[in-house]
């Protein structure tokens, strides 16, 4: 392990709603260059965990790291705290860090979303263009007197370029919304990959996708990999996929990691094949 | 000032507060269940004070005030069947507009049936009687107001937490297609939603009215923006919160008055609003939601 | 250098500017004749300014934005200000005596437009700072709340030295001419629209239509809806001034929350998320308001009096219009969509496809 570097490290991560706990004390890591998957029944808490790394849920607790400098981090406070530590446990340390959504994806982090998220009134282009807009040197003067020009051409050459080789060129100038599923799907990729990430979330890429669809997303996945010198860490139900391409697998169950591992341990752990069957007494009868 | 003043000026806020406490648990119940700013609603409180003048003028008080109150909660639905119930489906925005036309439409149309001159409020004698306390002095409706408001609020919470239309109006607060599943009826939900607001606006136009002796078409517009600050105040969603912050809003603009600055009297309440949007944006008795992503 | 080419576009886009020039020319030659004409046209491009300046937040960026009469109020009395002639200005301020400090700084109407819309842009940022950051159902009833405010604070008997209080400002100069009028509002117009086609315009789309995603995609949900607000509130502010300009006077009472509404009919009616609809719009109801005014007048037919028209029955008739493009077509008239020469050249093909067609049965 020491020889890799680490991307990506969630620890004692938990996200409390109310009574309801839907991580608890997650701790996992990403390496660079790893495709890691993180897989569960449904309601187990896997995108909660994708919300919390990518801001767009404060967790109760934890810290979580990127590039190994400190990324996210939150303690329970007031009634929490106490419920946390005991009464007159010692204090935490370490400075809140809260950053909104915008942020992270500066950093380096971009996602995709579960139930398609695009832009969906604008066209193909304008959807990447959006994404670009973050890195590109301009301000809202320059921008409205085309000050920016330079930018702008150099933002819509970039966006031809990843269009093209992700196979989306022929779609440039459709409405994102009128695409057939498969081909939104695959913008959303695209959308992320235009912020220029270092690690991409990829929350269900396979949803509602046929065997066929699958296995060509398997293939675009670690192209996209190889191609940009990503880092990916996604949550999946497919299993074809999953054992495919995963170099290890995370598996959560009612918020918590119950396994983890290479794909074939994975494959044959007793927990995880309970987690998604039920346990055998129950069933029984 | 004199003690007796500061009690005088009190009762005169608690009063006022009252009628707007009323008005403001319509736009609270409305917005916890369709999740809209009803524009309308201060409309039809203004149109109720209009139905009271024309009704109490036919027939005695006793009988028009119910008169008022049907007529009010017939407006409301109405305007909920025509002009919020097509648009279930569209985004909230349409929903808004909507409501913003209903007002613009009502406020035009109370101008042409009533013309624009303020028109003199009839004057319920029982409700008017004077009583002395001392120095003070004040009519009856003026100790009655928050009376009534607070036995009314009291009622409608109960009706809320105890009984199954309550029950109802809960769960289409919280997720209105998960409601329509378990099979509530959720536009009788809402019907009824507007018809426990409408009876309260038209209740507290009474109130208000009486104390204010005159209406006019554009009466309803300013007191309505009011009550929903007094909604947003005690928390949007929350019935006693509406109570709450309809009483601190009746009082401050009594007090800023009283004070000299009646210029600032409405703007003060959107000081009051800006002002707990910056410390409290959840209002006094809300909750924080969290999106679903 | 860059050789300019003359597609049959820019011919065309000239030759309307020019007819358009011509119409303006003619109309300000026969300045008396057609006065009338050339008030609602000066009416509806200020009316324009201010439908755009609402469109940009309400349609473009998803704000629902209901402060645009509090920006222009604002922007009427600053304009006015500093625009009144100073020899004037005793005689207006009889009551209180204008506050030394302004009493000798008037300026051209130009730089006075662009100091109230610098001030009305920095009190959005001001408002924004707080309530941008909650649901935009609190900006709407914040902004509203700030139309009143400034209401109330422009008529306050304390600033009668500043704001003549509730005696409003009169005797501001007038437009030098309809150009002067047009050109301002069109620059203001393509101000907006160059900055909705740039990439700040691509994020306020994105906000609309998916806030999370946008954030998701780097954007920062704050700063770029608080741009928007901050350029629809210049826009407003200046809009406001410019009809201190065409009324020759300011009061708070011209600028009351029906006035909103009213801007608001015109971004519906327009088509919410177009700026060509949201110019239709102002054009359509300006004009439209002076031609049914026969509806607020009563008339006899021998004995026999028309139903339903006297005082206010326009009112009637146009909030109904209101109501019913929000129900049944809600796109308004342009929808999304903005005008474009394009579609001229789509109908005149179709009509010469159909000719063919014919031709060939």
């Amino acid at each position: 392990m020491s020889n890799k570097e680490s991307v990506l490290r969630v620890e004692h991560v938990t996200m409390q709603f109310g009574g309801v706990v839907a991580v608890n004390n997650l701790t996992l890591e990403v390496n660079k260059g790893e495709i890691i998957a993180l897989i569960g029944p449904n309601g187990a808490g896997k995108t909660t965990a994708f919300n919390c790394i990518t801001g767009v849920y404060e967790p109760t607790n934890g810290e979580i790291y990127f590039n190994n400098k400190i990324l996210v981090r939150n303690h329970p406070q007031g009634k929490m705290k106490r419920m946390y530590l005991g009464e007159d446990e010692g204090e935490y340390f370490g400075t809140i860090v809260a950053p909104t959504p915008d942020v992270i994806t500066k950093k380096g982090i971009a996602r995709t979303f579960q139930n398609i998220r695009l832009f969906s009134s604008q066209t193909v282009m304008d959807n990447v263009l959006v994404a670009k807009h973050m890195r590109a040197k301009q301000n809202p003067f320059t921008a409205t007197f085309r000050l920016n020009h330079s930018e702008e051409i150099r933002m819509r050459k970039e966006a031809v370029e990843l269009l093209k080789e992700l196979d989306l060129y022929q779609y440039k100038d459709d409405i994102a919304g009128s695409l057939p599923y498969g081909i939104q799907r695959k913008l959303e990729i695209a959308r992320a990959l235009a912020t220029e990430p270092k690690l991409l979330l990829l929350d269900e890429p396979a949803a509602g996708m046929n065997p066929q669809e699958t296995m060509e997303l398997t293939e675009y996945i670690k192209e996209i990999r190889d191609k940009y010198d990503l880092t990916i860490f996604m949550i999946e139900h497919h299993m074809d996929l999953v054992m495919e391409i995963s170099d290890r697998i995370y598996v959560l169950d009612f918020g918590k990691t119950i396994a983890s591992g290479l794909p074939e341990e994975i494959a044959t752990n007793q927990t995880v094949i309970e987690a998604y069957l039920g346990v055998t007494e129950d069933v029984g009868d | 000032m004199t003690i007796s003043y500061f009690f005088q000026q009190l009762l005169n806020g608690l009063s006022l507060g009252g009628a707007y406490a009323l008005i403001a648990i319509g736009y609270t119940m409305v917005y916890g269940i369709l999740r809209m700013i009803n524009f309308a609603h201060g409309d039809v409180f203004m149109m109720a004070g209009y139905f009271a003048i024309y009704s109490m003028a036919a027939f005695p008080w006793q009988l028009s005030l119910p008169i008022v109150i049907i007529g009010t909660i017939v407006l409301g639905v109405v305007i909920e069947r025509i002009a919020y119930k097509p648009l279930r489906t569209a985004p909230r925005m349409s929903v808004m507009i909507s409501a913003i036309g209903v007002s613009y439409f009502l406020e035009n149309l109370a101008n042409y049936l009533y013309t624009a001159m303020p028109q003199s409020y009839p004057q319920i004698d029982i409700l008017k009687q004077i009583h002395t306390f001392g120095d003070i002095t004040v009519s009856r409706v003026t100790i009655i107001a928050p009376i009534i408001t607070i036995v009314l609020t009291f009622l409608l919470m109960t009706l809320v937490n105890h009984t199954k239309l309550g029950m109802a109006m809960r769960a289409c607060s919280k997720d209105q297609d998960t409601a329509r599943i378990m099979g509530i009826k959720v536009d009788r939900v809402i019907t009824m939603t507007f018809v426990i607001g409408c009876g309260l606006a038209a209740i507290g136009s009474i109130l208000y009215f009486t104390d204010r002796n005159t209406v006019q078409p554009y009466s309803g517009s300013l007191p309505g923006l009011k009550c929903f600050v007094a909604a947003v105040l005690g928390g949007i969603g929350s019935i006693p919160g509406a109570m709450v912050g309809g009483f601190i809003v009746g009082i401050s603009q009594i007090a800023i008055t009283a004070a000299g600055y009646s210029v600032f009297s409405d703007a003060f309440t959107f000081v009051l609003l800006i002002f707990i949007l910056i410390i409290r944006p959840t209002g006094i008795f809300g909750e924080k939601a969290t999106d679903k992503v | 250098m860059q050789k300019i080419k003359l597609t049959n576009k820019t011919i065309f886009n000239i030759a309307c500017v020019a007819i358009v020039v011509i119409l303006l020319g003619y109309l300000q030659a026969t300045e008396i004749e057609n006065s009338y004409a050339i008030t609602i046209i000066e009416r509806s491009c200020i009316y324009a300014v201010a439908a755009v300046s609402m469109n940009l937040m309400i349609g473009f960026t998803g704000q629902f934005s209901l402060g645009t009469a509090g920006f222009m109020c604002l922007g009427a009395y600053i304009t006015g200000i500093f625009t009144m002639p100073i020899e004037i200005r005793d005689q207006v301020y009889y009551l209180y005596g204008m506050a030394s400090f302004i009493h000798n700084i008037q300026v051209p109407l130009v730089v006075a437009l662009l100091i109230s819309g610098v001030i009305g842009a920095i009190i959005a940022f001001l408002i924004g700072w707080p309530v941008l950051r909650l649901k935009s159902d609190y900006l709407a009833i914040a902004n509203l709340g700030f139309s009143e405010i400034v209401r109330a604070v422009l008529g306050w008997d304390g600033l009668g030295k500043i704001t003549n209080a509730s005696y409003g400002l009169s005797n501001i100069p007038a437009f030098s001419s309809i150009f002067q009028a047009v050109i301002i509002c069109g620059v203001c117009i393509a101000l907006m629209l160059l900055m909705i086609n740039s990439s700040y315009g691509r994020a306020f789309k994105a906000i609309r239509d998916d806030d999370i995603a946008a954030e998701a995609m780097g954007i920062n949900l704050f700063k770029i809806k608080q741009l928007a607000f901050v350029v629809s509130s210049f826009f407003a502010t200046v809009a406001g001034g410019l009809m201190a300009v065409f009324l020759r006077s300011a009061a708070t009472s011209t600028f009351t929350v029906a006035l909103t509404y009213n801007i608001l009919l015109m971004v519906v009616i327009g088509g919410i998320g177009s700026v060509s609809g949201s110019v239709l719009g102002a054009f359509l109801i300006t004009a439209g308001q002076e031609w049914l005014r026969f509806l607020d007048k009563e008339y006899y037919i021998g004995s026999f009096k028309v139903p339903f028209t006297r005082t206010g029955f326009r009112m009637v008739i146009f909030s109904v219009l209101l109501m019913l493009f929000v129900l049944f077509w809600n796109k308004g008239i342009m929808g999304s969509k903005e005008f474009s020469f394009d579609w001229f050249k789509n109908i005149y093909k179709s009509i010469k496809r159909r000719i063919r067609r014919k031709k060939n049965v």
